[in-house]
């Protein structure tokens, strides 16, 4: 295994792109990416693109070929695969990339995540994304994605006492940050009554404390760490790649509260890049719902169980404070296409790390995490990343 | 339309029938072919179990924003029912004022439709539940 | 001995007041609990279809007394409203209680295809074919909205298991009388019945009722004042207490089955439920007549001896009629259209 480092960035504005088709956005975005690099089509070797429904969403699959085509890629036959873990499918695709590259098969690869979601109404949306649970057991019966996040929240309100007013802090600090990056869906700050008194979607949890539905697309280089220095001076090397798996639906997890996979993902990765939570300046953590990212920061060791309001009440998860989270904005105010999402996610700490990140820039920044998950926190996918 | 997908779930949704680990112990539902914690032990030894249909509610939410098919459901109730066999189930609880569910209460299964391909296809039934008489 | 080994009802939950559809077609609001007797009626729930109801009835027969589902022989379901138009209903029970090896069928016949199960699975039970028979009437009745049977139609169902063993109500004689009288019928592909107003009173309900029920007492060599209770079809609840009154019956020997003024007509379940709510309450030694009738399918009778076993029946066990009737959710009619999908098309 040798080290992988990232040496271009890029991504679409996250947003309803009424004009730009799932294609437009993966080419949008790869072209970023291969642009910060500065490397040209035929330098990549490999794609790994993230993607959870394309097939549902617009009817198109093998996405892999799609974006490698019309990324003008088919011309020099490159490999391009399509990789699928629901809402983690950015994450999933990075970590195919990572292992690509860190097993020596490939020196340089593209990893991208895409999603187009605005095409469809709301009632189909909400079934498709309904698939990253189960079919049969859970949705079948009428539960619905925020469904099951809403029974996590009931549940963890039950055992720990969390207020819907506690809860709506996640969103609150969301939005603060996503009204400092120009790239993000809802660039506008909100209030905890805003939060709490939003459109029920499955109580506790309103509209305010559930993802957008986004388009958008994301994308980053890898190269062997000993080449990156020749594409980039700021290459940002991939410390931990770890994915873990539980149970598929929620039903079958002896607890609501804690999720066994973000756990097991985010020891391993302390352990692979040598870090703890401590060392962690900044972290991008899954808020799909309020409460799947409050387990991400007591399952992540950022807090005791329990206890990770507390960090918000204090004030710690702004991007000035000792724990900035989301500061892209999170899946919240940044926006959500869940197949670019986990790329997303490692965009928005490469900038960091780079110190390129503008009014939302967290001072001194040389480490970060990134924490993507598939389902009700089924799959969980850790990453951390640090200055080289 | 669409009929094999369903039907081939119908033991279990018309009469919970899961699986029992003769290695552990452990009863399962849906029923698995494989226990998890006995693996390779248990290949080809689940037996089936038929639950009780008792339970309570571990977790429950009011859907607002339903997903296809129960558009004149909603409001409706989702719950996670916890059984005194041990398997959760994820289910509707119907006959019911929302706002009186709470973790803990006593429930139990019934029969309902669940969804229905579109005005001409068949039916699908399985198991809801309701609270159990005060 | 034949007869019923276990019962069970089921009654929806939601009721809607008589009241309450006056008040949307203009009729004087006190017309239906007046010139009906019909205060309430049950409504089916959006989930709710006559195979949901079979199913309920035949669990509660079998909380009060489980019998295995290798051991049921015959199933029948009689409705007018089964989900299906084709696709039985029976095969369906049958799969809920495991009972593969069954005789299954369904009957349409009016009102009285429950009765006419009870029969069907009485004579399998005599004839030694099976050891153990199903017999269940279930009803989702249509009204037309606006139409008289708006007041009455309702849903609820009564399930059967007839046996040889462990009987605890003996059937000690069961009669027919069918004629060709058509006051109420449903065209193939229309979606509500049509019916002949008051020719479904003297020349049908009276006329059958009377006859079957005269014709089961000389069979059996009783009179009115042998009997403990007596169970009439309830089309509303004003007929079953003048068909009693001419036949000779009191009352009190009515009241206990008359269900209607409270949930309304539940067609193939109503004859059924009406003697499950009066096996809620007999006891050893009490006798009981039952008398079906059907538009346009006659009436079956039944003369029925209650045994010493009834006491040994965990009737508490399910809830019993008069409890289900008594637990009531009220809804308003813009809601009764919603459930009974009138003003909705499949999401």
């Amino acid at each position: 295994m040798r080290d992988v480092a990232i040496i271009g960035a890029g991504e679409t504005k996250y947003g309803e792109h009424w004009e730009k088709s799932l294609r437009d956005l993966a080419v949008e975005a790869g072209l970023k990416a291969l642009e910060d690099a500065g490397i040209g089509a035929q330098d990549i070797q490999a794609i790994f693109g993230g993607n959870m429904s394309a097939g549902s969403f617009v009817g198109q699959d093998h996405v892999g070929a799609l974006i490698a085509d019309f990324a003008g890629l088919a011309e020099h036959k490159v490999p391009a695969i399509r990789v699928e873990s629901a809402c983690a499918s950015g994450a999933a695709a990075l970590h195919s990339g990572y292992m690509a590259v860190a097993s020596g098969l490939y020196d340089i690869v593209l990893v991208g995540g895409v999603e187009k979601m605005t095409d469809l109404q709301g009632d189909m949306v909400t079934d498709i994304l309904a698939g990253a649970a189960d079919r049969e057991w859970e949705v079948f019966f009428g539960a619905t994605f925020p469904a099951l996040g809403a029974m996590m929240a009931r549940r963890y309100m039950y055992e720990y006492g969390l207020t819907k007013e506690q809860m709506a802090l996640l969103p609150v600090i969301a939005h603060k940050h996503g009204a400092m990056n120009p790239d993000a869906h809802f660039q506008r700050e909100v209030t905890v009554d805003q939060v709490i008194n939003a459109p029920m979607v499955a109580d506790p949890l309103t509209i305010m404390n559930c993802s957008p539905v986004s388009d958008g697309g994301a994308a980053v280089v890898l190269a062997s760490a000993d080449i990156a220095r020749k594409y980039t001076d700021s290459p940002i090397k991939i410390s931990a790649s770890v994915a873990a798996n539980d149970y598929l639906s929620l039903h079958e997890r002896e607890s609501l509260t804690r999720s066994p996979s973000t756990i097991e993902a985010g020891k391993k990765a302390y352990k692979m890049a040598k870090k703890e939570p401590k060392d962690i300046d900044l972290v991008e953590i899954h808020d799909a719902f309020s409460i799947i990212a409050l387990l991400g920061i007591e399952d992540l060791g950022f807090a005791k169980k329990g206890e990770g309001i507390k960090l918000a009440e204090e004030g710690q998860l702004y991007y000035d404070g000792d724990l900035p989270y989301n500061v892209s904005g999170g899946l919240k105010a940044k926006g959500h296409p869940v197949g670019a999402t986990g790329v997303g996610q490692v965009v928005e700490i490469v900038k960091q790390l780079r110190n390129e990140a503008g009014k939302r820039q967290v001072p001194n920044a040389r480490v970060g995490l990134a924490h993507n998950v598939g389902g009700t926190m089924t799959s969980s996918i850790v990453h951390i990343l640090e200055v080289m | 339309m669409v009929v094999p997908r369903f039907w081939r779930e119908r033991r279990s949704r018309y009469s919970l029938i899961g699986t029992k680990c003769p290695v552990c112990g452990t009863v399962y539902f849906p029923p698995r072919s494989v226990c998890p914690k006995c693996g390779r032990k248990s290949v080809g030894k689940m037996e089936e179990v038929q639950l009780s249909g008792k339970g309570k509610v571990y977790s429950y939410t009011i859907v607002h924003q339903n997903v296809i098919g129960y558009k004149y459901q909603k409001p409706y109730v989702m719950a996670i029912i916890e059984t005194p066999e041990g398997p959760k189930l994820t289910g509707q609880i119907v006959d019911v004022e929302p706002e009186k569910v709470h973790i803990g209460m006593p429930v139990h299964a019934v029969f309902r439709r669940i969804a229905e391909d579109g005005k001409a296809g068949i039916i699908q039934y399985g198991y809801k539940f309701v609270p159990d008489e005060e | 001995m034949v007869g019923i080994v276990t019962y069970g009802s089921y009654i929806p939950l939601y009721r809607i007041k008589t009241a309450e559809i006056a008040r949307i077609w203009g009729d004087d609001p006190e017309h239906p609990e007046k010139g009906l007797g019909i205060k309430s009626k049950s409504v089916p729930a959006y989930d709710e279809d006559a195979a949901t109801i079979a199913v309920e009835a035949l669990r509660n027969a079998l909380r009060r007394k489980n019998i295995p589902g290798e051991k049921i022989g015959a199933i029948f379901v009689g409705s007018e409203s089964h989900p299906y138009a084709v696709k039985p209903t029976a095969s369906l029970i049958a799969e809920v209680v495991g009972a593969y090896k069954a005789h299954a069928a369904d009957l349409e016949f009016a009102c009285k295809a429950g009765t006419a199960a009870m029969q069907n699975v009485y004579a399998m039970v005599k004839a030694g074919m099976v050891d153990y028979g199903v017999a269940i009437g279930t009803d989702t009745s249509q009204g037309q909205p606006g139409d008289a049977l708006d007041y009455s139609a309702s849903a609820g169902g009564t399930a059967y298991i007839i046996g040889k063993d462990e009987v605890i109500a003996e059937i000690n004689h069961t009669v027919s009388f069918v004629t060709d009288t058509p006051d109420f019928w449903r065209r193939e592909g229309q979606r509500y019945p049509s019916h002949g107003g008051r020719f479904t009173g003297e020349p049908a309900y009276f006329k059958h009722i009377i006859t079957a029920a005269k014709m089961l007492m000389e069979k059996a060599s009783t009179e009115p004042k042998d009997y403990n209770y007596v169970i009439f079809h309830q089309p509303n609840g004003k007929f079953p207490l003048r068909v009693g009154k001419r036949l000779g019956f009191t009352k009190e020997q009515i009241q206990q089955g008359l269900l209607t003024p409270y949930i309304g007509n539940t067609y193939s379940g109503a004859t059924p439920t009406g003697l499950s709510a009066v096996l809620d309450v007999a006891k050893p030694g009490d006798r009981i007549l039952a008398v079906s009738f059907g538009s346009g399918a006659g009436s079956d009778a039944f003369d029925i001896t209650v045994t010493d076993e009834i006491e040994k029946l965990d009737r508490d066990a399910a809830p019993k009629v008069w409890d289900q009737i008594n637990r009531a959710k009220y809804i308003d009619y813009a809601q009764y259209l919603k459930f009974r999908r009138m003003i909705v098309e499949v999401d």
